[in-house]
């Protein structure tokens, strides 16, 4: 997309600078001039949420390493001296880790709001693809550095989550032995893990910086999901309109963040994790972090080893289908009366889900995860090609300036 | 010579130069595989994982009804010195009702003591022992169940908690690995 107005170097200097490397107006045509639709409301803030969380997870993790020690008999107690002596220790660990949470969640809104507003429709199949790939490196290393402080519930977290490649057969127990480098989770794993969990980051920046360009080729979505027609009436320029409204959903976002970190640190972690890894003894409930506990809730749901870790990778894997499930040519979910209302139940059957991988795995709840784990697979392989079939869509605008004058979206 | 075309000079059959080329390139494809190999191998356990340790136990100082945890490989065995009531329940049990059929004489080679290593086959939680319906063990991860024998009874593990090779040096003393 042409943009708002063009880079041109003024000074000997810049000019000489263009000639040979033209990243000053790369850096202004991407962020300065960048056209973004001007209807953008503020669930299109997250990107830079997350932008900013990567960040801020990257800077706090640099610290900390320089005072963790990744050595079993070594690793509780640097995490405690973290804790009681490292000048601002205890921020910056509590910061980090419930700067995890705060990540999840971003993330969450972030993929939600691409669901409803249908953001992952052509032509932005590959920057959705590309989406579910930084989320699958998120999990990975979110799991990676919960094993790091190698309390009670990092090595059973560990155990568990290791032992589901020996659900597949022959292959499975030597790839779970090559993981961990060992017959069970020790030395050799902690210490891999505490690399992997600082190099992972990295790779999640580069994949962003993949997403970031495919996003700009194609342009953003928008609520009415109409495409942009004519750049000059139907965009403004990044900076100031975009910077400055993600700048204060960053503060907003930041107000929680903060609470969080300083006034209820641990209401996110689990009291065991603060007993040191014993491989002897199972602490007697163990549940993942909340922002695992979804996909926890499918893998216990199903009453075999092999289908359910299944089921568990799939229920991730599925999302990068999205693009060919939902063939609607509506892509917002603003002008899809019977989507609207199939969206909000699978929202909520998700975080029933959630709810539900929190508690013991008996009883009703393993009923009701059963059905509700069913339920997530339906609505992307059954509910959705079916609503591209019967659906009718309510009238779309004709473009973005008509939908502006029209008073915004009207079926609210 | 400056006459001729391009395409006439070339011949259709591979010749000596082609050969060359496909056997550098094949030669230096084999030779990144054979770098990469130490990379990935590096991860597998090392030669102190790899040095299979055995473990003696007494077994004199367990009380009837009694369980004890040892440590094996980094793994916990647990060795139970089972009541007369325990081996009838276990060898009583059809075979027809468990997932993973193993007569309990199969399982221990006195009857009195049932040597398994207490790692859940489901994802490698550690059960608590005297505890489910049957008894056995009770995985408080995910649910499982196993009688006194160890062998698996409801829940999503696959198998029989595991039987380690082991040997009775004396009446009361065995040797696992």
């Amino acid at each position: 997309m042409d943009g708002h107005s063009q880079y041109t170097p003024k000074s000997g200097f810049a000019r000489w600078l263009e000639r040979r490397l033209p990243i000053v107006s790369f850096m202004y045509d991407s962020f300065v001039a960048y056209p973004t639709p001007k209807n953008l409301n503020y669930m299109w803030t997250f990107g830079a949420i997350l932008s900013f969380m990567l960040v801020a997870q990257i800077v706090t993790g640099i610290v900390l390493a320089m005072h963790y020690t990744g050595e079993t008999t070594l690793a509780f107690n640097s995490v405690e001296s973290i804790m009681r002596d490292v000048n601002w220790g205890w921020a910056l660990r509590y910061a980090h880790a419930n700067g995890a949470s705060m990540f999840f969640l971003a993330v969450y809104i972030h993929m939600a709001r691409g669901m409803y507003y249908g953001s992952y429709k052509e032509p932005r199949e590959v920057l959705w693809i590309l989406g579910v790939v930084i989320f699958m490196v998120m999990i990975a290393t979110g799991f990676l550095g919960y094993v790091l402080p190698w309390g009670q519930m990092s090595f059973w977290a560990a155990t568990v989550i290791t032992n589901l490649f020996s659900a597949f057969p022959v292959v499975g127990g030597p790839i779970r032995e090559w993981l961990i480098g060992g017959y069970s989770v020790d030395n050799p794993t902690l210490n891999r893990f505490f690399a992997l969990h600082y190099l992972l980051p990295f790779i999640i920046v580069a994949v962003v910086a993949l997403h970031v360009w495919a996003l700009h080729v194609t342009g953003q979505n928008n609520p009415t999901g109409v495409e942009v027609k004519d750049v000059k009436k139907e965009t403004v320029p990044f900076t100031p309109f975009a910077t400055m409204k993600d700048g204060f959903a960053i503060g907003v976002f930041l107000v929680i963040y903060a609470w969080m970190t300083f006034f209820v640190p641990n209401y996110l972690g689990h009291p065991d994790n603060y007993i040191e890894a014993n491989p002897l003894v199972t602490p007697p409930h163990i549940v993942p972090e909340w922002y695992f506990l979804p996909f926890y809730a499918i893998l216990r749901a199903i009453p075999n080893k092999l289908l359910g870790v299944i089921a568990m990778f799939l229920s991730i894997l599925i999302m990068a289908a999205l693009p060919w499930l939902d063939k609607s040519p509506v892509k917002s979910g603003s002008y899809r009366p019977l989507f609207r209302k199939f969206y909000w139940v699978f929202i909520a059957v998700s975080i029933a889900l959630g709810y539900l991988g929190a508690q013991p795995a008996e009883g009703v709840y393993l009923w009701l995860a059963r059905i509700a784990s069913l339920y997530y697979f339906l609505h992307f392989v059954v509910i959705l090609p079916l609503l591209t079939k019967y659906e009718k869509p309510e009238p779309v605008p004709e473009s973005i300036d008509a939908s502006v004058a029209a008073g915004s979206v009207t079926h609210a | 010579m400056s006459t001729k075309n391009v395409t006439e000079t070339t011949p259709a059959e591979p010749n000596r130069r082609d050969i060359l080329y496909i056997a550098t390139g094949a030669a230096a494809t084999v030779a990144a595989g054979g770098m990469v190999w130490p990379l990935i191998s590096q991860m597998n356990p090392d030669a102190s994982a790899l040095a299979l340790a055995s473990t003696e136990v007494d077994l004199a100082p367990i009380p009837l009804g009694q369980i004890v945890t040892v440590k094996w490989r980094g793994k916990p065995v647990f060795i139970r010195h089972r009541t007369a009531d325990e081996i009838k329940a276990a060898q009583d049990t059809p075979l027809t009702e468990l997932p993973d059929p193993e007569a309990d004489s199969k399982r221990a080679q006195k009857p009195e003591w049932l040597v398994v290593i207490g790692v859940c086959t489901h994802l490698g939680c550690i059960p608590t022992g005297k505890s489910g319906e049957f008894d056995g063990w009770f995985c408080p991860c995910h649910g499982s169940t196993y009688d006194v024998s160890g062998r698996i009874r409801s829940g999503p593990a696959p198998t029989n908690l595991e039987v380690p090779k082991y040997a009775f040096l004396s009446d009361k003393k065995i040797k696992i690995g």
